[in-house]
Formats: C-alpha cells, sequence, structure tokens
C-alpha cells in the first residue's frame, strides 16, 4: 500500500470541486503528477496542486492507493467520487457528494459531511465520525435509480431525505434522522439509531427501515402486523412489525404481495 | 434575406444532390452572400473537400426541440443532464442534457451533423410564444413549428358543420397569429377524448360532446390545407400509436388520401404527411404476440404516390417520450411505473411527458428497433421516407448517424441483432434479417434532405445544391468511391461533419462548432379574405371568457422571431 497525503494550503473562493481526489485518478502517479490532475473551481479549470501540498506517490493501482487529506475540506465537493478501491481518509469536515457514485473501497471523514453523502452509491464503505447533512445515500435530483449497495454509517445526526429511491446496500444513521426516510425506496436497508420527525418510508415499494427510537408522526400508509424479536447491528431488542406504503403499488412474489417492512423498536 | 457576405468555394469533393441526379461527381460548389452560385471569385475562402462527401444541409421534417412540452421535459428529468453537462469552450456555450438538450445543444448538434434547417413538431398555439422564445434561442439552424389542430375545438365544430371554407380561415388566422408552419394532426379526436379520460383508438370513435370522428377531422384538415394551398401537407400522428395490432388502423388512415389531388406552388406532391410511423406499423394482439407489420404498411405507401412518412426509428437508448397525445403518455406510464407529466391546453390541445428506455433485451422494444429500420429497407422511395426518430420519443436525434449506419450497413444491424437476449423472438417477430439491402449516399441524401425539402414545400430554399438555393452544405468524411468497411465510420462521419456552412457561413469545421451563426424562423402567411363569422368566433372565445388571456396577447409579436423568414401563400378561394 502506499499513501498519498494531501495538505491544505488554501481555502477555495468558491467550492472546489475535486473530481479527481479519488484512488482511481491517482494510481500509477507520482507526488507531482498528482498535483497537476485537473479539478473545478465554478467555471474555471485549477489542479489539486492549487490548493494542496502532495506528498507521498500512489501505488500502481487504486486498491493500492490510500489518500489522506491532512486538514479541513469543509469547501471540497466529490471526494471520493466514483471511486471503486483504496481508501480516502478526511481528517476533518467535508462537503457535498462524498462518495458519491462510488463502487468500492472506503472513504473516512472524521469530521462531518454536508448534503449527497453516498448518493448512488454501488458499492463500498463510507464512515463519517460526525454529521451529516441532507440526502443521505438518496437518488440524484429526479432518477428513479438510487443508492444499489455499499454502506454508509453516520456516527451523528442526519438530516432529511435519507435513501431517497433506494435500492440496495445499508444506511445507518446512529443519531437521530429528521424527515423522509426511504422515499419511494425498492430495497436496501436504512437503520436509524435515534428519532424521526416524520414521513418515514412514503411511497415506500420494497425494503426495510428499523427505528430504535421514536417516529414522531407515522405515515397512515404503514400498517401494525406483529412484534419480532431481532438483532439490528449488533443490537437485540423487540420491535413492532409495519408493512407498507399501502398507498403504493407493490409487486407480487410467488403470489404473495410484497410490501416494505418498517420495525420500530418496541 | 441574408445578411452573410463573402465567397467560399468547396472544392473537389463527391457531390449528392438527387435534386439534380447528381451521384458521386466530383464538382465545386460556390457560395456568394448566403446563396449556392455558379462560379465565385479566386477571393474565396476555400474548403478542401477532396476525398469527402458533400451535400445539402439537412433537414428534419419531424422532431421535437422547442416549447412548453420540451421544457417539462427538461424539467422532470435533471437525471438526463447528469455527468452529460460538459465544460463550455470558447466560443460555444455551456451544453446541457441527452435525450431533452438544452437550446443550445440543440443547435450545436444538428449543425455538428450539418443540418440547416429542423421543423418543431408541434406547437401548442396559445403557447406559440414560448415555442418561439425557444426558437430564437436555438442558434445556427433554421427552425419552424407546426402548430396542433387536431383536437383544436373550433376545429372540431367547424368539421361537424361540414364548414371546410371556415375551417381553413381559422387555419389561416391561427397561422399568422402563431407565427406557424403548417397543421400538425395528433391523435385526432383523442387528445380531447382524453379530457373526459377517453381515448378514440378508432377512426369512427366519436370524440365526446364534439360528435366527430377522427376520419371526418383528417378529411376536413386535408381539405382545408388543400383549400389554404399552404406548402406542407397535413402532418399526421395517427391514432392508436404503440400499441399491438395497430397497423389496420394506420392504413386506414393512410386510405383517406387515396383521390385527393394537391393545390400548391411549392413543389409538394403529397396530400398526408404520416409521421414516425414506426409507431404505426405494429401487428399482433398483445405484447406477446407483438411483431412488425412494416412490410404490410410500406406496400401501401409504396403504390400510394400522394403521400409521404418518416420513420421515428427506436435507437435503443434511454430517452423521454413528449407528446401531445395524452391519453398514451399515461398508458406508457402506466405500463413503465416512470413520472409522469400531464398538461390539459385549454380548447387547443394537451400533452404528457414520460421517461422511457427503449432496451435491445426487452423483445417489444428490439421489435420496435427492427421496425422502424425496415419501413427503410422496404421503401421504394427514398424521396417519400425520411429519417427521424422523433426526437426525443423514439431516441434523441443525435442518432440519426447511427441509424444511417443500420440502414447502409447489414453488419451492423446483425451485430446489434445477435447480441441481443432474446435475439430469436425478435428475428420470430420481425424481418430485418432477412433484408440485404444496404442504402448508399444517394438514397440517405434523399431521405436527410432533398426529399424532406420538398415534402415541406421548401425545396427552392433547402434540399439541394442548385445555384439560388440558401448556402447550406455538409461535407462529410466519407469517400464515396471506397466506403469503409468498418460500420462505425459511417456514423462517425455523420456525427461529425468535416464541414459545415450554414447560410454561406463556416459555422463547424472538423466537427467543432466554430460560430453561432445567422438562424431564421420560417413561417407562413395565408392570405385570404377575411371571413367575418370565423373573425366573430375567434372574438367571442376571448371575450366570453372561454380563453385564459384576451384576444391582443395571444399572438407572437414580432419581437419574439425577430429573424422571420416569411413564406406568403396567396388563397384563391
Ligand atoms: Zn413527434
Amino acid at each position: 500500500m502506499a499513501t498519498v497525503t494531501l495538505t491544505p494550503t488554501k481555502t477555495p473562493e468558491l467550492m472546489l470541486e475535486a473530481n479527481s481526489v479519488t484512488p482511481d485518478a491517482f494510481a500509477g502517479k507520482n507526488a507531482e503528477q498528482i498535483a497537476t490532475l485537473e479539478c473545478r473551481e465554478g467555471k474555471t479549470h485549477v489542479t489539486i496542486g492549487d490548493f494542496f501540498t502532495v506528498s507521498g506517490n500512489a501505488g500502481a493501482t487504486a486498491a493500492e492507493t490510500d489518500i489522506v487529506i491532512a486538514g479541513d475540506c469543509t469547501r471540497v465537493k466529490y471526494i471520493g467520487s466514483k471511486m471503486t478501491a483504496g481508501t480516502v481518509t478526511v481528517n476533518g469536515n467535508a462537503d457535498m457528494y462524498v462518495g458519491g457514485w462510488m463502487k468500492g473501497g472506503k472513504i473516512h471523514i472524521k469530521g462531518n459531511v454536508d448534503s449527497f453523502c453516498g448518493i448512488a452509491m454501488e458499492g463500498g464503505e463510507i464512515l463519517v465520525d460526525g454529521r451529516a447533512q441532507n440526502h443521505v445515500g438518496c437518488a440524484y435530483r429526479g432518477d428513479w435509480r438510487g443508492m444499489k449497495g455499499g454502506t454508509i454509517r453516520i456516527k451523528g445526526d442526519a438530516g432529511n431525505d435519507i435513501g431517497t429511491f433506494m435500492l440496495g446496500g445499508t444506511i445507518i444513521i446512529e443519531g437521530n434522522a429528521f424527515i423522509h426516510v426511504s422515499t419511494h425506496a425498492e430495497g436496501g436497508t436504512v437503520i436509524v439509531k435515534g428519532n424521526v420527525d416524520g414521513r418515514v418510508g412514503g411511497q415506500m415499494v420494497k425494503g426495510t427501515i428499523y427505528v430504535f427510537g421514536e417516529i414522531k408522526f407515522m405515515m397512515p400508509g404503514f400498517k401494525k402486523v406483529d412484534k419480532v424479536d431481532l438483532e439490528v447491528d449488533g443490537t437485540k431488542a423487540t420491535f413492532d412489525h409495519y408493512i407498507g406504503d399501502l398507498g403504493e403499488r407493490h409487486p407480487k412474489s410467488k403470489g404473495k404481495t410484497v410490501f416494505a417492512d418498517l420495525y420500530l423498536k418496541a | 434575406m441574408s445578411e452573410i457576405k463573402g465567397e467560399i468555394l468547396i472544392k473537389g469533393g463527391f457531390v449528392i444532390d438527387p435534386a439534380q441526379n447528381i451521384d458521386g461527381d466530383i464538382a465545386d460548389i460556390a457560395i456568394k452572400d448566403g446563396k449556392i452560385v455558379e462560379r465565385v471569385s479566386n477571393a474565396a475562402k476555400v474548403i478542401d473537400a477532396k476525398g469527402k462527401v458533400v451535400m445539402a444541409g439537412g433537414v428534419d421534417v419531424h422532431s421535437h426541440v422547442a416549447g412548453p412540452k420540451v421544457n417539462v421535459g427538461r424539467l422532470i428529468r435533471p437525471e438526463d443532464k447528469l455527468f452529460k453537462s460538459g465544460v463550455a469552450h470558447a466560443p460555444t456555450r455551456m451544453e446541457m442534457g441527452f435525450s431533452v438538450p438544452s437550446v443550445l445543444k440543440t443547435g450545436y448538434d444538428y449543425a455538428r451533423m450539418g443540418y440547416g434547417f429542423v421543423m418543431e413538431a408541434a406547437m401548442p398555439p396559445i403557447h406559440a410564444p414560448h415555442v418561439h422564445e425557444e426558437i430564437h434561442d436555438t442558434p445556427i439552424i433554421d427552425e419552424a413549428a407546426l402548430p396542433v389542430f387536431g383536437n383544436n375545438w373550433f376545429v372540431m365544430e367547424y368539421i361537424q358543420k361540414g364548414e371546410i371554407e371556415n375551417t381553413a380561415a381559422y387555419i389561416a388566422w391561427l397561422l399568422r397569429a402563431t407565427k406557424g408552419y403548417g397543421i400538425k394532426i395528433v391523435n385526432p379526436g383523442g387528445t380531447a377524448a382524453w379530457a373526459w379520460g377517453m381515448n378514440c383508438l378508432d377512426l369512427e370513435d366519436k370524440v365526446p360532446y364534439f360528435d366527430v370522428t377522427p376520419h371526418q377531422i383528417l378529411t376536413g384538415l386535408m381539405q382545408a390545407n388543400e383549400y389554404l394551398g399552404l406548402p406542407h401537407s397535413i402532418h399526421v400522428h395517427q391514432n392508436d400509436l404503440g400499441n399491438p395490432g395497430n397497423y389496420p388502423v394506420t392504413l386506414a388512415s393512410l386510405k383517406l388520401a387515396e383521390g385527393v389531388k394537391t393545390k400548391n406552388k411549392f413543389g409538394r406532391e403529397q396530400v398526408m404527411h404520416s409521421t414516425h410511423l414506426q409507431f404505426h406499423s405494429y401487428g399482433g394482439d398483445s405484447w406477446a404476440t407483438f411483431c412488425s407489420k412494416a412490410k404490410e404498411v410500406m406496400d401501401y405507401v409504396n403504390k400510394q404516390k400522394n403521400i409521404t412518412i418518416d420513420l421515428g426509428c427506436v435507437t435503443l437508448d434511454e430517452t423521454t417520450t413528449m407528446t401531445a397525445d395524452g391519453p398514451f403518455e399515461h398508458h406508457l406510464h402506466a405500463l413503465n411505473h416512470l413520472k409522469w407529466a400531464n398538461v390539459d391546453v385549454e380548447m387547443e390541445t394537451a400533452a404528457g411527458v414520460v421517461p422511457y428506455i427503449y432496451s435491445k433485451d426487452v423483445v417489444p422494444n428490439a421489435i420496435q428497433w427492427a421496425t422502424g429500420l425496415e419501413l427503410a429497407l422496404y421503401s421504394k422511395d427514398p424521396m417519400r421516407t425520411f429519417i427521424t426518430t422523433d426526437h426525443p420519443n423514439a431516441g434523441p436525434f443525435t442518432r440519426y448517424p447511427r441509424v444511417i449506419k443500420w440502414l447502409m450497413n447489414k453488419k451492423s444491424r446483425e451485430a446489434v441483432l445477435a447480441s441481443m437476449k432474446k435475439s430469436d423472438k425478435v428475428i420470430d417477430a420481425t424481418t430485418i434479417h432477412t433484408i440485404d439491402r444496404e442504402l448508399n449516399l444517394y438514397e440517405i441524401a434523399a431521405m436527410t434532405r432533398t426529399g424532406p425539402a420538398k415534402c415541406l414545400g421548401l425545396s427552392s430554399y433547402y434540399g439541394s445544391l442548385k445555384p439560388g438555393m440558401i448556402a447550406d452544405v455538409a461535407v462529410y468524411d466519407l469517400n464515396y468511391k471506397d466506403m469503409p468497411s468498418d460500420p462505425e465510420k459511417i456514423e462517425s462521419a455523420f456525427l461529425r461533419a468535416a464541414a459545415f456552412v450554414k447560410s454561406g457561413e463556416i459555422v463547424v469545421r472538423d466537427g467543432e462548432v466554430l460560430s453561432h451563426g445567422h438562424k431564421k424562423t420560417v413561417w407562413v402567411n395565408p392570405k385570404m379574405k377575411e371571413n367575418p363569422q370565423v373573425k366573430r368566433d375567434v372574438t367571442e372565445s376571448f371575450t366570453k371568457g372561454y380563453y385564459t388571456v384576451g384576444l391582443t396577447n395571444y399572438p407572437v409579436r414580432e419581437y419574439l422571431a425577430p429573424h422571420p423568414f416569411v413564406i406568403d401563400v396567396d388563397v384563391e378561394a
């Protein structure tokens, strides 16, 4: 494994769109070459070297490349987007689109992330030590093909629109969430360890939601069917089992209608 | 007409111009002050076309590129722009989108393909100001728009009473008010029935309240069109689009043209243009028995000389369907569960928008792909058969080069067929695998420029390289004498013209856009003596509050079409 360290040298005036900060783009390049990789600030073309000092050379492949950003990236978007392997660690906050469309590898953000973390993700892992803004693991605006795979874990709170149009993978919010969880989802799992305000599973076709805390306003389209004992993310507990959204179309499998499942800790 | 000055000489290319029966002769094309001329001085700018093909600029007979319906498509599909919005490189501006491209991308992409004229195929009359604003913002290409008439309340009432002259007078007023080009008919009667949650799937289905049939609407509008002597014929999207077993309705609609004579001074020979025929050429009685009836439909089209068609080829892409056929879009939404937008347009029309993914591995989609190509390959008259994708309904217009590749190269068709998951089922339901025909460049030129120009009554301006024509000239990197064995080279040559001269100005070199050109808006001005009854009816519809706007706010103001190219029609009643 080879580690490339980026140390921020200045704060972007606009937001820095750092699509090239990925193990895939770095693979096979030395520090000097990495510094010349293109990014965008507004409509202008800039390079990684304009905003970071680069030390260390990348590995031959993405899988052999670790990237460490030794500082704050509050104004840096698209870190690790579309990456397929390797790791990215940010010792601070990150802006929008962390790990968007990501297919593999690991991202660890030691601070907070802004919105669209793990948008349309297909595989790999994202770990955020702090909190997340809105649209964790959601679909791109307008798209009906959301997160397909991988795991996102947010240790703090998250905002609204978590797992919208989700098709697969797992999202774990260890804190509280605001509104709209798994809206329109047709698969995947969302676990909220804290409370949710409401709109949980609206227009949900398939998939699973676990809520450990309270749902302040339950969707009318969910119906309680039984009580079950489960182990969820390492915690054993009894859950009330709901199915829904009864107002939405649902597929049939072996003659039985398939609903989305919502488990609320009893 | 043109403000462009200067001389250009396109030197030594293989010239193809069906209007002059020129097929691959090596010749120079001279251009002066925006027009094609016999010769130019030594000072002319020279474009070396040696070893390349030279054709007139492309003419698109049917495409949805401007107006509220296209904009609804852009609005409900932000994902259509995802990763498809490159960075602008001067002199062009930012381009966005794939199936519903931004106006800038629309103009640039047509120009890159060497197209100089595009017909917006469905203009809701009350929204004509919006259509013209977008047309004006689309660079380079000349455009016109067809207002929709087939579900218009005035039209249905006059036709119900058998009043052809009043129908014609209303059309003349509306064309002037909307700066429109001709008569578009979309699902005649069916879209009006949709306001009651119904449809007209057969020619004899009655439209609720109006008590007319699609049959009467088509016949009445065809008569009114010839009464006016418009440059274009009626332009028809028939009933029962997209459904298994719809080809008998298609044939019945086409037969309404039998015995009808053209009356016009624009060189047009047809009385009906049948658009995106692919969507109307299906057999079977369910999606399980769905099959192509392209052969049956083209056997009729080939012998019935007073009709023209365009293909509406399915290109096997993710695209956005949009049509004034409101009930059809609802039907499609129920099939694919994707998002649906629906609009009702006062007394005039409606529209729906639904995204759609045509997959080669979904049997009905694959059959649709084959059906579109079969229509062209069975055509005996390329001058009456035009290449379209009903952009963006069956695929984006940027796939015309791919359609051309498939039509010119059997190997490329077979490669697609072989790659399909259920190719055996597709082969059972189509005949494409039995067709050896490969179209040549002369036939492609007829289908993409000379033919459509003639059909639109524009053959004195577009579609040919004769002296006097508007200087729209495309140069493609294809050697007429030594066509590439790799079919991909056909597609890439037509996608990015080696050069394109628009109205006498070099706007594209090596596929790169160099200039925003000098676009024009083409519209038809029928001059007809005032018809007091129609005037009263139109005025009343505004004063009685049937319309949400006032009569003075209805027409398209001059400033919305600041570069007009008006075709006057003196109506002899
Ligand atoms: Zn159309």
